[in-house]
């Protein structure tokens, strides 16, 4: 096995862990690099089923090229997509110049909070990794929320030897974390190697790519040559500059991304 | 070009403050490994705060860290060397969070233990470094920071080494490496400290390096654990993992406990072809050549190395609940895809972690380390520690919560399988077709039997069914209560009290009895069955040990006397024919195995006098009244 086969097979040892344990399963797809790494080996895990639905959170500042590959994707892997909106916020005239992170917490986190109560999910699969920031490096496979979708990282349950926390107090729910062990470099390593569908935004054009995907106001795209998935790889290994450096949102305020992940965001 | 695959996690551990985040921080700038523009952040964030630079910002990425200026949850960091890739796992140093150092700690093979050379050894310095010996992590490396607080003195340094090697020692580790720094400073992180030219070993750095990656060990018995049983397309896929071993197409498999044995017919696969085999580490899905019922939690080996099965066994246990963990108290065990309800048998040995010096206690608290013994509700496949980690250890589940973890302990175990079924593990008990009466009695722990209950309308019959079973059901016995309420109504409603009526009606009762008892309960009936030959057609319907006849005897007179029903009255007055007692004959057991008198005994001492009899006859050995 080389590197890449154990991070796999780690990962699709947790979905199978959160499908089996975990009522009303359902993954937030957001179609990037990330999403489509663990739909991809949910496919694995389920011998090329997805047995849980999709949930993609609706901005109306998406990415059309997400949309795109989505519904493509939705149709050819037979998909239980479910889109989920926060119509009255944006009724209301939500956007960004309101405020980003403003505009984050209400069009994802307080969207993701509705879904969740209206579904009743008992658990969601996110593909957050623990390279991407310094909070996310903090996080469990299996970690509980509340009911009001709070994380409480002062007090985790500990985690060890690939026993999960799966058994749950009344109120609460799951997030299940498979892809935490990855770094940026691994899922572009296995995408390559899998030839897992990316939009082709990631690739450069005209001197820019984009590195991290989320709503068009708010993600920038970078200077870059890296037009292959060598040259990605090569880029990342000289890059000196985080990936999520290009996510407005997390650059507001020291605090500013801490807040809206401990109140319920990816 | 691709990226070195070897992948090494490290944990740094060690106590509160004494360096271990700024230790992270100060390598990934010594080594230009720190991400543009965040040594400036780390920088602000300081001077916002209005406190001098630290390193461990870097680590400390929640608010409450940083104010506090304490590490409060594990966090993870990648790092390279030409070498390899090292995932650095920096732990917290507070007691209070050591549930979140053993979550960083568990997931190493290597650690980094911190010693500050002004505060020397403390309490976690010697908790942790038992803490690892538990978690398996063998190799450790102690590294004696703030040396400039003592003036780079090597004397310093060569007394906690001494005080240090000499603890290690009691727990069977040997450190690898003893490395005196000041991470604050950057002296011995990434390059030679010009300040203690008297030590000439190597920087932390490159002890990364020295480190080693034990190669799965590839002649390890199989172990498949089940994870899940999917159906998709048509197919039964055993979803699981295999936790050591290797399993190959057309492989018998014994499946533990239960002991069901089937063949590998595929090793399924997507996207593409099915494969031969798999090893260690992979997450899998099989199909069986013959339909077999299993499910998870059940671990599948090679007949001739299977694992334990057991529900008593040895454990290592160290406890993080909030809770105290009592002896008999039930709580949830997870080893591999197990689970089942456990608790603590015994309690041999409590140890404070940080002294190594035995508690005087008969529970488990916080942050202890115990040898004990659990019983398991039923038995588990399990091994050894020392001989497969994956199924030798366990977690404890207690409200909701991970609250503790064990490494089950060299022993003999008697291998239940044995015990069940009377068989070595190499001959299959179960797996030979049906489960029979024996094998149920095996699982309950106690003989089928018929408790036949005769004697007049009145006599107490129903009185002492009642009682007894719950005794027994108390006594956890598998037990049913047959008599004319649930029998009369239903299965004889077409019958009547003629002579013939009866004798159906008692061979009727005979036949459910003896389904039941062959279910492996205990069956109480009460019937008046006032016909000796009636009685003896339903003895000869099984074996005469089974058959234990409880004369229940009052005189006519006292029964009358009672009447519960008023049918004594009716009989009298002659608006019920063939009343035994008063308008038909009783005969009389001659030589029933108990007799008890209700006219001069109280219902309970004639239950006890039952009970009794039961246990002489071997039909429940093991219970306790
Ligand atoms: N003088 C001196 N101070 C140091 C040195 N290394 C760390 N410190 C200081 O010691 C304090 C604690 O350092 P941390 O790195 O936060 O300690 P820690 O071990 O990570 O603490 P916890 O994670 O909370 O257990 C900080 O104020 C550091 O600046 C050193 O080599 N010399
Ligand atoms: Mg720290």
């Amino acid at each position: 096995m080389d590197h890449l086969d154990r991070l796999e097979n780690q990962s699709i040892y947790i979905i199978r862990e959160a499908f089996t344990k975990i009522e009303r399963l359902a993954m937030l797809w957001s179609v990037g690099k990330d999403s489509q790494t663990i739909i991809w080996l949910a496919r694995k895990a389920f011998f090329g089923h997805v047995p849980f639905p999709c949930v993609f959170m609706e901005t109306s500042y998406d990415m059309p090229e997400l949309i795109e590959l989505r519904d493509k994707l939705t149709k050819e892997w037979k998909l239980n997509l479910i889109i989920a909106r926060n119509d009255e916020a944006l009724a209301q005239g939500m956007n960004h110049k309101l405020g980003r992170v403003v505009c984050c917490s209400a069009l994802l986190k307080e969207n993701l909070k509705k879904t969740v109560e209206k579904h009743n999910f008992g658990g969601l699969i996110v593909g957050v990794r623990r390279d991407e920031d310094p909070t996310r490096a903090k996080e469990r496979y299996f970690s509980p929320r509340d009911k009001n979708m709070e994380w409480n990282v002062e007090d985790q349950p500990p985690e060890l030897w690939d026993q999960f926390n799966t058994d749950m107090a009344g109120g609460t729910h799951l997030r299940v974390h498979p892809l935490l062990h990855w770094t940026e470099m691994n899922i572009w390593e296995y995408a390559e190697r899998e030839k897992i569908p990316n939009v082709p935004l990631y690739f450069a054009k005209g001197g820019k790519r984009y590195r991290s995907l989320g709503c068009v106001p708010c993600t920038y795209s970078i200077d870059s040559h890296a037009d292959t998935y060598d040259k990605i790889r090569e880029e990342l290994r000289t890059t000196k500059k985080s990936e999520r450096s290009v996510r407005a949102q997390d650059q507001e305020s020291e605090d500013a991304f801490e807040k809206l992940r401990r109140d319920g965001y990816m | 070009m691709t990226q070195p695959s070897e992948q090494l996690k490290i944990v740094i551990v060690g106590h509160v403050d004494h360096g271990k985040s700024t230790l992270v921080g100060r390598l990934f700038y010594d080594t230009g490994s720190l991400p543009d523009g965040k040594y400036e952040k780390i920088k602000a964030s300081c001077e916002h705060r209005g406190m001098p630079f630290e390193w461990a910002f870097l680590m400390d990425g929640l608010q409450a860290e940083r104010d506090q200026n304490i590490t409060i949850e594990t966090a993870q960091i990648w790092f390279r060397t030409p070498k390899r890739q090292y995932v650095i796992i920096d732990a917290p140093g507070h007691k209070e969070f050591l549930k979140n150092m053993v979550t960083g700690a568990a997931n190493a093979q290597a650690a980094l233990l911190l010693i500050d050379a002004n505060e020397g050894v403390q309490e976690q310095s010697r908790r942790h470094g038992f803490l690892l010996s538990l978690l398996g992590v063998k190799q450790v490396a102690v590294v004696v920071n703030k040396m400039d607080l003592k003036g780079y003195s090597q004397a310093t340094f060569a007394a906690i080494e001494k005080e240090y090697r000499a603890f290690l020692t009691q727990l069977g580790v040997t450190p690898k490496l003893f490395i005196p720094i000041a991470a604050y400073h950057g002296e011995n992180i990434a390059k030679k400290s010009t300040q203690m030219p008297w030590y000439t070993g190597p920087t932390v750095l490159e002890a990364l390096d020295q480190f080693e990656i034990a190669p799965p060990d590839a002649n390890l018995p199989l172990r498949f654990a089940i994870q899940d049983v999917y159906r998709f397309d048509h197919r039964r896929i055993l979803a699981g993992r295999i936790e050591a071993g290797t399993i190959k197409v057309g492989d018998t498999i014994l499946f533990s406990p239960r002991n069901k044995i089937s063949h590998v017919k595929s090793i399924e696969a997507w996207p593409g072809e099915g494969r031969q085999s798999a090893s260690a580490g992979e997450s899998i899905g099989i199909t069986l050549a013959e339909q077999i019922f299993v499910e998870r939690g059940q671990i599948g080996s090679h007949e001739d190395h299977a694992p334990i099965e057991a529900d008593v066994f040895k454990a290592k246990l160290f406890w993080l609940g909030r809770q105290n963990l009592e002896v008999g108290r039930r709580v949830k065990l997870k080893l591999t895809s197990t689970e089942v309800e456990c608790h603590i048998q015994s309690i041999e040995k409590i140890i404070d972690a940080s002294t190594l010096a035995e508690k005087n206690q008969n529970f488990v608290a916080r942050n202890d380390v115990a040898e004990i013994t659990v019983r398991t509700k039923s038995p588990i496949a399990l091994d050894n520690y020392d001989r497969i980690v994956p199924t030798g250890r366990f977690v404890i589940v207690d409200k909701h919560m991970v609250a503790g973890g064990g490494v089950i302990s060299k022993g003999e175990y008697p291998d239940r399988r044995e015990i069940l079924s009377g068989v070595k593990s190499q001959n299959i008990f179960w797996s030979k077709g049906k489960i029979d009466r024996e094998a149920r009695e095996k699982r309950n722990k106690h003989k089928g039997a018929i408790i036949w209950l005769t004697g007049l309308s009145g006599a107490g019959k129903s009185t002492i069914a009642t009682d007894l079973e719950r005794e027994l059901f108390t006594m956890g016995l598998h037990t049913y209560i047959l008599d004319g309420d649930n029998i009369r109504h239903g299965l004889s409603a077409n019958l009547g009290f003629s002579p013939e009526d009866r004798q159906e009606n008692i061979r009727r009762v005979g036949e459910v009895a003896k389904l039941l008892m062959d279910a492996g309960v205990l069956v109480i009936t009460a019937f008046i069955s006032p016909y000796r030959d009636d009685r003896r057609l339903a003895r000869s319907l099984v074996d005469d040990n089974d058959f234990i006849e409880v004369y229940v005897n009052a005189p006519v007179e006292v029964c009358e006397q009672r009447d519960p029903k008023g049918l004594y009255k009716k009989a009298r007055a002659g608006q019920i024919q063939n009343f035994t007692g008063i308008s038909a004959p009783y005969e009389a057991p001659e030589k029933p195995e108990v007799e008890v008198r209700t006219d001069t005994q109280s219902a309970a001492e004639c239950v006890a006098q039952i009970i009794d009899y039961l246990k002489v006859a071997h039909i429940a050995q093991d219970f306790t009244i």
